[in-house]
């Protein structure tokens, strides 16, 4: 789901690929990649569920007001994947609870 | 039914937009500004000073049809790419047309003409496709159709199967 | 404690160009975004800007950004911190600010002589059945996916909301190579400047007034909407629900001022539906009622950049004076920018904004 090629923008640039992990699965997304763009590169949409009824959740803003997009990254809750950039091994899953406070 | 429900002007109002036929010899601007928003660049781009608004910048651009000589700088400085050139030649119409779409048209084919609600009209000849610094990416694809399509064409899409 | 004379909490055009002229008058200014890059919500706009063409008219609103970016970076007056958040805004012009520091963030606070908020807005919601389902967008994230990262949000989409941002989108969705089907619009009219309209129906895309979005359908993402018409009183009309298939839908239904950093200082604030919610009561100089605290952009009310820019240079100008550097030229520029809002507001579109406005100087 990337575009290659745009009337007005420029995306033709080489970039480095970068692997991380999603819910244990080995994925990839590029250099300047946030981790929900990455994902949404690879056509994964769904980042989390709610809380109570494990409805399907995923980004709504994209850039950081609306906290739909939180996932657990690197053992760390609540990560709003919308503006956290992507880095080479990092683990990525997807979050189904409130999260913990200092869990590790 | 009306522009500000459907997004397609009337027959009418079209009409309005063109000069009287013989004008068209050579090439003119169409300007399908219809509605009073504040924005004047057509104005301050025009060279020969054919564009008038005036002050108050949310007034409709008026074409003074003796100044403009249709070099087009207008259709790619129209933010709403509501700007075209259209002449009159013996059996067919030159149109200018902005374009922002890949991919980009290549000169001797031949693509769909399209109306103002999308559909396909006819055959559009590439001429020239017109791509300079100043335009910023807004490209301008000189077509030939043919004469009775003059107050129907208004883009290009897709190669004419 | 650090001390700064002037704080512009965010760095888009609102607060680029208050700290340009506040620089041109002499007056040093800190910038604090919280992104990693300025520009706000300009570094996605692909589309020429209308307006005056002595004021970035016909100019990409991506270019605009980086000639308002260079112009701040290159000022030597002019401090930027990125990737810094303001979390706190008290009464005695301290701001307190949690900046990216790996792998923690520094917790810094800082003493100022005058605030300019410039924080923007955010996209409103839209209440319909399962509107949580992934792929559910707002249409300025779909903007930021494919203008930003270059990722295509979906393959068919429907855009709900005909403003200026649901007809923009939708047009950049089909440069992007995204299927639009159609735009919906609650109201009888189509919302935004026609000639956006009119480039969409070049394209084939239907735009359906008098139509609202009933439901979205999927399991782990949307793969289906129902569409339903709404008579004059805005009720549904029975027997005229409509389906489409779609893998994302975008929501263009408005942007609300983020101004929860002036709630918090004390700032005296009204909820006028027409700026788009609750804003700060503003006076001519765009200072609140707190002295020192001014405000401008979006967060004051929404409106297009255009007007962003030119409020930023107003407030920036006043604000330098307020801190004792009067621009050279401060009178004519007040007149100039000022002479520029009232044209932006004054034709048909400027409707709602001056509706606002006035109900701003209410008592």
């Amino acid at each position: 789901m990337r575009i290659n090629s745009h009337p007005i923008l420029d995306f033709a640039k080489e970039r480095k690929k970068i692997f991380f992990t999603f819910n244990d699965e080995v994925v990839y997304g590029y250099v300047g990649d946030t981790i929900a763009s990455a994902l949404h590169a690879l056509g994964i949409k769904q980042l989390s569920m709610s809380i109570k009824r494990k409805r399907p959740r995923g980004l709504y803003c994209a850039i950081g007001n609306c906290s739909s997009c939180h996932m657990i990254v690197n053992e760390e809750a609540n990560v709003k994947t919308c503006i956290t950039l992507l880095e080479e091994g990092m683990k990525v899953m997807l979050q189904t609870n409130l999260g913990e406070l200092n869990a590790k | 039914m009306m522009l500000k429900v459907t997004g397609v002007a009337e027959a009418n109002q079209i009409k309005t937009r063109f000069p009287p036929l013989d004008y068209l010899i050579k090439p003119k601007a169409i300007i399908e500004c219809y509605e009073d928003i504040p924005c004047n660049p057509c104005s301050t781009s025009c060279p020969f000073q054919a564009i008038h608004i005036g002050v108050d910048i949310n007034q409709q651009p008026k074409l003074n049809v003796e100044l403009c000589t249709g070099c087009g700088i207008c259709v790619h400085s129209c933010p709403g790419l509501a700007i075209m050139v259209a002449q009159s030649l013996e059996d067919k119409i030159r149109f200018k047309i902005p374009y922002e779409f890949l991919p980009i048209p290549k000169v001797g084919e031949v693509w769909n003409a399209i109306n103002r609600s999308g559909k396909l009209i006819g055959k559009a000849i590439i001429e020239k496709v017109i791509n300079t610094k100043k335009q910023d990416q807004t490209l301008i694809i000189q077509v030939l159709v043919d004469k009775d399509l003059l107050y129907d064409f208004v883009t290009i899409r897709g190669l004419y199967e | 404690m650090l001390n700064r004379d002037l704080v512009i909490i965010g760095g888009g055009p609102a607060g680029l160009t208050a700290a340009i002229i506040a620089a041109e008058a002499g007056q040093s200014s800190l910038i604090i975004d919280r992104n990693r890059n300025l520009g706000g919500q300009l570094i996605k706009q692909t589309h020429m800007f209308f307006g005056s063409g002595q004021m970035f008219a016909k100019t990409r609103g991506i270019n605009i950004a980086n000639k308002l970016i260079e112009e701040a970076r290159k000022s030597e007056l002019i401090e930027i911190w990125n990737e810094a958040t303001v979390v706190g805004l008290y009464d005695d012009k301290v701001v307190t600010i949690l900046k990216k520091d790996k792998p923690n963030n520094k917790y810094l606070k800082v003493q100022a002589k005058a605030i300019i908020v410039a924080t923007g807005a955010s996209e409103k919601v839209l209440t319909f059945e399962n509107n949580d389902l992934p792929g559910i967008f707002g249409a300025g994230a779909v903007q930021t996916l494919m203008n930003v990262y270059g990722v295509k949000p979906g393959n068919n989409i429907v855009m709900v909301g005909s403003g200026n941002i649901g007809l923009i989108v939708s047009y950049q969705l089909m440069q992007a190579g995204v299927n639009v089907i159609a735009v919906i619009e609650a109201a009888p009219t189509i919302g935004g400047y026609k000639v956006h309209a009119s480039k969409l129906r070049r394209l084939e895309i239907d735009i359906l007034p008098s139509t609202t979005i009933k439901k979205a359908y999927g399991t782990d993402h949307v793969t289906s909407i129902s569409t339903i018409k709404l008579d004059e009183k805005w009720n549904e009309i029975e027997g005229t629900e409509n389906f489409y298939e779609v893998d994302a839908v975008c929501i263009a239904v408005g942007l609300t001022p983020l101004s929860s950093i002036l709630s918090m200082v004390g700032c005296k604030m009204k909820y006028i539906p027409q700026l788009g919610g609750l804003v700060p009561i503003i006076d001519y100089n765009h200072m609140t009622n707190i002295p020192g605290i001014y405000a401008c952009g979006d967060v004051v009310g929404i409106e297009e950049a255009t007007s962003a820019i030119v409020e930023g240079y107003l407030t920036g100008l006043n604000v330098a004076k307020y801190l004792g550097k009067t621009h050279p030229q401060y009178d004519e520029l007040i007149e100039k920018y000022n002479n520029e809002l009232r044209i932006l507001r004054s034709g048909p579109f400027g409707e709602k904004i001056r509706a606002g406005l006035l109900r701003m100087e209410e008592r």
